[in-house]
């Protein structure tokens, strides 16, 4: 895709969270709007995966340990064909599949995920079996800069580079606030680049919600050979919507029937101006 | 106190896991053992070597470990997560709730030195708690091995199941329940029936089922028949055996390496209670103290978990 189309696609994307969020009066809106891009270019532009090709082990694999933002997951793999889009009317409704984490249940989703630090040691496992079976895959996970705190992620991040998993990718979604605080407020994990070098990862920064530099930094994977790689994703929370960038409420807020409007019509103009 | 298992010529079972796990992988590359510096205590250092392509090393971090496994099981390896199974099943609890049970990856989850093989180290390694906090958790199956046969029975079962399990085991040298086990067949979920009377009902998991078969033969001097049952599987529970045995007997007790609360005693408890089958009934483990300091036999015998412990709870009960 030119880096217009993957605009388009994102702009698209944010329009249709959105849309089922406030459906299903429920969502984590922010943290799915921030990390938008990064899913938009891996499935569109990075990932050997696709509904013709999800049984085979030949696979990439896509493991989101954010699983809150599950509502950019879900639109995204709707538009890969993975489901028909018409099922996340369903989302969070009774006896729904769709529900508000990522679940195996729906087609597309990897491991079933929502509490926090699990994503990585999973994809340790996934990216260990790659080597082991010598298959080319490689193994994605979606991390909130919020989660970073959870022990779990340091010990797979030590297995990672001990097993020297160049397989593996780790994108951590640096939109700087959770539910709480500013995540640096509430326990600082900065300098996060710098924690990763010295667990032996490649690191990347990047501005995550620029699809064309998201883009040509994931193809540069693995950035070192023999070693896990990292990008550090500088992302706005609420990306696209003007009133809730940066806006610690829209976590998981849900625009009442006049903001919504308001949001389509700002991401609609936005369409206009690419 | 002495021991009361004469365990000379006798194997432990956590050995015969890990002789097993060998035998399976010389012809399954699939067979994957995962370990937080636990191979040494597991009995994986033969394994290890002879296959070090299929033992992943995590180091002392047991959520890793059971993150790791699942990934590896996600992608169709055939995963032996292995770690005392204190810290398996409390430090990890939720990534077993997580990402083995919920997520269905199955992998087999092989808590060793349970209950409290680990004696006076004391309650940081001691397992009283993972029958109940497992049970409690959906699709996984809870597996405790009573004797040699069963934990190479269950260990090939495991491999071959695509479906999440936990098997415990301890360090104790086990002696055979039965001389020739040749006709038996293992399935999870299916009662082992070890010797039939109808005074007492002994139902043991584990390394509990010996000294209840003990027990059962010191009673048999004395006129009182007993039923021991190896009920190796915890979850699934072989509800209809317990209820075809429990309808036979006089008086039913459970015994089992772990808390009183929430294992195979209160498990059989809410089943034969919401079956309507009443009848005297003690289930014999570790109360909700303290748990006194000593060796495991110490342990084992202050409770009650012993030939004669079990006997004492049988007379009572029947008069």
């Amino acid at each position: 895709m030119t880096t217009k189309e993957l605009k388009q696609k994102s702009i698209e994307y944010r329009k249709k969270l959105l849309k089922y969020i406030v459906k299903a009066k429920a969502g984590h809106t922010g943290g799915s709007l921030s990390c938008t891009d990064i899913l938009n270019v891996l499935y569109n532009e990075i990932m050997n995966v696709s509904p013709q090709n999800f049984s085979s082990p030949d696979r990439d694999r896509y493991i989101q340990s954010k699983g809150h933002t599950v509502e950019a997951l879900f639109v995204v793999l709707a538009d890969k064909g993975f489901f028909p889009e018409e099922d996340l009317n369903t989302l969070c409704q009774y006896q729904s599949h769709y529900i508000g984490h990522p679940t195996r249940k729906v087609n597309g989703v990897e491991q079933n995920t929502g509490a926090l630090g699990h994503g990585l040691p999973i994809a340790v496992g996934t990216a260990i079996a790659g080597k082991l079976d010598k298959k080319n895959y490689k193994v994605y996970t979606l991390m909130g800069d919020g989660e970073m705190p959870e022990g779990s992620n340091w010990e797979a991040a030590l297995t990672a580079a001990h097993y020297k998993l160049d397989n593996l990718c780790a994108i951590v979604d640096k939109n700087t606030l959770q539910i709480t605080a500013p995540t640096a407020d509430v326990c600082n994990t900065d300098p996060l680049d710098e924690k990763w070098k010295s667990f032996g990862w490649a690191v990347r920064e990047v501005d995550g919600n620029d699809v064309a530099a998201l883009k040509a930094i994931l193809q540069e994977l693995p950035f070192e050979e023999g070693k896990p790689s990292v990008v550090i994703a500088h992302t706005t929370k609420g990306k696209g919507v003007s009133y809730m960038e940066g806006v610690l409420k829209w976590h998981h807020g849900v625009p009442s029937a006049a903001e919504y409007e308001l949001a389509v019509k700002e991401l609609d103009t936005q369409l206009l101006t690419l | 106190m002495a021991e009361q298992i004469n365990t000379l010529p006798y194997k432990a079972n956590l050995d015969v896991y890990s002789e097993t796990l060998q035998r399976l992988a010389e012809t399954d590359r699939n067979i994957i053992a995962v370990t937080s510096d636990s191979r040494g205590s597991g009995k994986l250092v033969p394994f290890g070597k002879k296959y070090p392509e299929q033992i992943v090393e995590v180091g002392i971090a047991e959520q890793n470990l059971v993150g790791v496994a699942a990934g590896l099981a996600s992608c169709g390896k055939k995963v032996f997560a292995t770690s005392p199974a204190c810290f398996l099943t409390a430090r990890a609890l939720e990534q077993i709730k997580n990402d083995i049970a919920y997520s269905n990856n199955p992998v087999n989850v092989i808590g060793i030195s349970a209950g409290v093989s680990y004696g006076a180290l004391g309650s940081t390694h001691h397992s009283l708690h993972d029958y109940a906090a497992l049970r409690a958790i959906n699709n996984i199956m809870v597996v405790a091995p009573a004797d040699n046969w069963e934990t190479a029975r269950a260990i090939e079962a495991a491999a071959n199941s695509n479906l999440p399990v936990y098997l415990r085991f301890g360090k104790k040298p086990m002696p055979p329940l039965k001389e020739d086990a040749a006709d038996e067949v293992f399935e999870f979920g299916k009662g082992r029936v070890i010797t039939e009377g109808n005074d007492v009902l002994l139902i043991g998991c584990g390394e509990t089922v010996y000294p209840a078969f003990e027990a059962a033969q010191l009673l048999k001097e004395e006129g009182i028949a007993a039923t021991v049952v190896s009920m190796h599987t915890i979850k699934p529970l072989d509800t209809v055996l317990l209820a075809r045995l429990a309808g036979q007997c006089r008086a039913i007790i459970t015994i089992e390496e772990h808390s009183v609360y929430g294992g195979l005693g209160e498990a059989c408890a809410s089943y034969l209670l919401q079956r309507g089958i009443f009848k005297p009934f003690k289930i014999i483990g570790i109360p909700d103290e303290y748990t006194v300091t000593g060796s495991q036999s110490d342990i084992l015998n202050h409770y009650g978990i012993s030939r004669e412990g079990i006997a004492q709870t049988a007379r009572q009960l029947l008069t």
